[in-house]
């Protein structure tokens, strides 16, 4: 039931996370397009644990933890850049720059 | 009647991340987002996934999204005077990445549940369809007969017993790292 337009809101989605973070400039927002392509990459789970069965949702159930994790460790990153640049462009932003 | 409702939710979810990635204020993109996750929340109902559509609700759509807003609150970075977004060349980017993605994974829109029972049952070095599907409509039933919780629990404390507990460490590992990145050098 609905496999195809699932997966195909799934691939939508994506990429228009990818193209957030290609666009963006602002740590933050492309830290949400991530969750964005996170979130999509878990539709396309959902959808397939339709037909084989539950193992989908339970991947789904980590891929949230992991992101999570992700998402607390970044943005103490973010804070942290920013302390030290009073900026979160990624413009500002060339600490690993040689 | 499904179809049409999630057709609904569909132009939602992405009418509300395309809004988002356009947005110059981060508190507005990020409201866009918590709207597109609340979308995909219903959309994990349609698709016989109430569990993970409540999960989503609660942890993505609240959680992690008021733990961004706290951090956008705290940077005081709601406000801004210049927009973020980058010039021609970054927008030309973002369409030739974009269409290029979405013409390679154009073709999933014609995917059917009888498609997919063919291909994988073609491919036999991918994944036993047996099994697989074996285990799909066994776990429908179980779902019908003990529930929408009750059908995750035992594989999740059975099969998926270590990578649980190996989640618990991560989530240790996570917070322990982000105190030490987050607290302010003396």
């Amino acid at each position: 039931m609905l496999l195809g337009p699932a997966l195909g809101l799934s691939a939508l989605l994506f990429t228009l996370g990818v193209a957030g973070v290609v666009l963006r400039r602002n740590a933050i927002v492309i830290f949400m397009c991530v969750e964005l392509m996170l979130n999509a990459v878990n539709l396309a789970f959902v959808a397939l644990a339709q037909i084989y069965g539950v193992g989908g949702y339970l991947i789904v159930f980590f891929v949230m933890t992991v992101a999570a994790a992700e998402a607390a460790v970044g943005l103490a990153i973010i804070l942290a850049v920013f302390r030290h640049h009073q900026s979160i462009d990624l413009q500002n932003i060339n600490l690993l720059h040689g | 009647m499904t179809e049409t409702v999630f057709y609904i939710f569909a132009a939602i979810a992405v009418g509300s991340a395309a809004m988002c990635i356009l947005q110059r204020s981060p508190v507005s993109a990020l409201i866009w987002l918590v709207q597109a996750m609340l979308a995909l929340g219903a959309i994990f109902v349609l698709l016989q996934a109430q569990f993970i559509g409540i999960i989503q609700i609660l942890v993505y759509a609240g959680a992690i999204m008021v733990l961004f807003l706290f951090i956008i609150m705290l940077l005081n970075v709601g406000r801004v005077q210049s927009s973020d977004i980058r010039g021609a060349a970054g927008i030309a980017a973002a369409l030739v990445v974009g269409g290029l993605i979405i013409a390679e994974l154009s073709g999933l829109w014609a995917y059917t549940n009888a498609r997919l029972g063919r291909e994988v049952r073609a491919s036999a070095g991918l994944v036993q369809a047996a099994y697989a599907f074996a285990g799909g409509q066994a776990a429908q039933h179980d779902t019908q007969v003990r529930g929408v919780v009750g059908g995750i629990a035992p594989p999740l404390f059975q099969v998926y017993l270590v990578p649980f507990e190996i989640t618990s460490l991560l989530l240790l590992t996570a917070i322990v790292g982000a105190v030490v990145l987050a607290k302010r050098r003396a």
